[in-house]
């Protein structure tokens, strides 16, 4: 266990690896595609791997560096998602350039779900535990419900807002002038988006995800976040504001989380808040367990391999899920070993100093 | 005046009445400490005037200025540290990220000064500075939960059984660290079941009993006292 935690707290004490990484595999995968080497599937699943890999890194940020366990993490994607399609599709007139319309929406969903960590982080932060687990929880299922009964369009006279609460009203209630376009219909969701986002502004939302989070952890409200994580009494004996600390950390979650949504949902031509229930929420706590609590490189890793996986699988047909189902176990069980874990440490330590030749070794990597 | 002066003071853990009208006060450069068995409050004491648990009457003055209602982490800035008991230490930081927390509310100019100072008191955290915490032993993770409460360069030390849990020697080594800190010119609040130890080195202590102050006099006093022998030093 403390062999554990050694581990975790040095992957994320600032190496310039997550980043190559990234860049490394953003190479590679251009080169595939440029040479026709990339499958026709495959190629989808860029940008909803981009958007996990943004949604387990920021939920690291949660679960692992602050400690606590959120389950509704897929309601800020959510907020992200709506608010970003719906920046997106208002702006098509204004804003012609679809990459500098991209990047807007993204702001746009990443600041909704800012506001919305704000307002939800009020109450939930005060709870520890099974509580907050359980709060988060609620909340990602309300947000879920509040979008189910959002009827929005967009013509000359600006956004029409509606809340179907009865179920009685449909688009036509907007009132939307000739030339308006409705955007988000109900149950139905966002329908007739146009798809802006791509694979290359999926990368760089990573590495802004990333140079936010391992920044932020060396900072010093960072290092307050780990500390109440580490221990709350001795944090506040020393002079750490609990709730302010936690909550910055918390709103830098979901802002990322926000991001991630608006590019997620700016991928698809139809999307319904459905997409963003509990499962999903489960789904990126998977990948963080998986790559490791407070490890950003670890998540990277396993939100790209467990996205990927069901495709790969497509050749098993039916029997993919239960292979899935039981890679995940094995994997689990396997990361869970102390034989597997001083293997995976020692195969890493060989590529840094491959990597890094000219960096001596520090004098706690000597002792593992 | 006094430094510290607490005056009628109730604490309620939900309906539970843990510390009965407690008053004592703490005067510039001494050494008080509040011994007492499991239970008797003493922790309540500490955690009260440290601003993590709350007094439903009474009053706390701290240099004249009230401690009512102020929060737990401006209490450390108001020059008061507390090491809680049971060596609460960030376990996954590196001794000296430990350190460094303890700083967390000084401007950074004076870290290196304060730095030096905890360093010459505890020279073998600056052995394993680069160490993760959790492996400290008991006595070394003690001495950094001192290390890191006077690296906020305190006026006022509340410690929270610092020998509990360690073996004589180690005993003997932070009761002299306590002393050296006084002589430092830091006043000291100590919360010990080990009263020996503990009377020997304070010039007045105060003795709790079920959440009320039973007895009170200086340390020689209660040393000699027949009722404490009998309770608390072993006949």
């Amino acid at each position: 266990m403390k062999k554990l935690q050694k581990s975790n707290l040095q992957s994320v004490s600032g190496s310039a690896l997550p980043y190559i990484v990234v860049v490394a595999a953003f190479f590679i995968v251009t080169l595939l595609q440029k040479s026709g080497n990339l499958e026709q599937h495959m190629q989808g699943m860029l940008v909803p791997v981009c958007c996990y890999i943004v949604m387990a890194l920021s939920l690291n940020l949660t679960v692992g560096i602050m400690g606590e366990l959120s389950i509704g993490h897929a309601g800020f994607m959510s907020l992200g998602a709506f608010s970003g399609v719906v920046a997106s599709q208002s702006l098509i007139d204004a804003v012609p350039n679809t990459a500098l319309r991209l990047a807007l929406s993204i702001a746009c969903g990443a600041c909704v779900a800012a506001v919305g960590g704000f307002l939800i982080g009020l109450p939930v932060l005060r709870l520890r535990g099974d509580y907050l687990a359980i709060v988060t929880l609620a909340f990602g299922e309300i947000i879920r419900d509040i979008i189910t009964c959002l009827i929005v369009g967009h013509d000359k006279n600006g956004l029409h807002i509606l809340f179907n609460f009865r179920g009685t009203k449909t688009v036509a209630d907007l009132e939307l002038v000739e030339g308006g376009l409705p955007i988000i219909k109900g149950a139905q969701g966002a329908i007739g988006t146009t798809k802006i986002s791509s694979f290359g502004a999926g990368v760089i939302l990573i590495l802004i995800a990333l140079f936010i989070i391992l920044n932020f952890i060396k900072s010093r409200t960072g290092r307050a976040v780990i500390a109440i994580r580490d221990n709350r009494i001795a944090a506040e004996s020393v002079g750490v504001e609990v709730m302010k600390n936690k909550m910055i950390a918390f709103v830098i979650s979901t802002t990322l989380a926000g991001a991630a949504g608006a590019l997620y949902g700016l991928n698809y031509t139809s999307l319904a808040a459905d997409k963003f229930d509990f499962n999903k929420s489960i789904l990126v706590l998977v990948f963080v367990v998986l790559g490791g609590l407070g490890n950003m490189l670890g998540s990277i890793i396993s939100a790209t391999v467990l996205t990927l996986l069901p495709e790969v699988l497509r050749g098993f047909d039916q029997y993919r899920m239960l292979i899935y189902a039981i890679v995940l176990i094995l994997v689990m069980l396997a990361t869970n070993s102390p034989k597997m874990k001083a293997l995976l440490q020692k195969l890493l330590q060989d590529v840094k100093t491959l990597l890094f030749k000219a960096v001596p070794k520090r004098k706690s990597e000597g002792e593992v | 005046m006094a430094m510290l002066e607490v005056n009628g003071i109730n604490v309620y853990y939900g309906s539970i009445h843990a510390i009965k009208d407690i008053s004592f006060e703490v005067n510039q450069g001494e050494i008080v400490t509040l011994i007492g068995a499991n239970g008797a409050g003493k922790s309540t004491t500490l955690q009260t005037i440290s601003g993590l648990l709350r007094s439903r009457t009474g009053s706390i003055l701290f240099e004249g200025k009230s401690l009512g209602g102020i929060p737990a982490h401006k209490v450390v800035s108001m020059g008061i540290a507390h090491v809680p008991e049971g060596r609460r230490i960030f376990q996954q930081m590196t001794v000296e990220e430990n350190i460094e927390m303890g700083a967390y509310t000084r401007p950074a100019g004076e870290y290196a000064a304060n730095l030096e100072n905890v360093f010459r008191h505890f020279p073998r955290l600056e052995e394993r500075r680069r160490q993760i915490a959790g492996t400290l032993s008991g006595g070394e993770q003690q001495m950094l939960a001192m290390g890191r409460a006077m690296m906020s360069a305190p006026q006022l030390l509340m410690l929270d059984e610092p020998s509990m849990g360690l073996s004589p020697i180690l005993v003997d080594e932070i009761f002299d660290i306590i002393k050296a800190f006084h002589e430092s010119g830091t006043t000291i609040l100590l919360v010990e079941q080990n009263a020996n130890k503990s009377l020997a080195i304070s010039d007045r202590a105060y003795v709790l009993e079920n959440g009320k102050i039973t007895l009170t006099g200086t340390g020689k006093e209660l040393m000699q006292s027949e009722e404490i022998k009998k309770a608390y030093l072993g006949g």
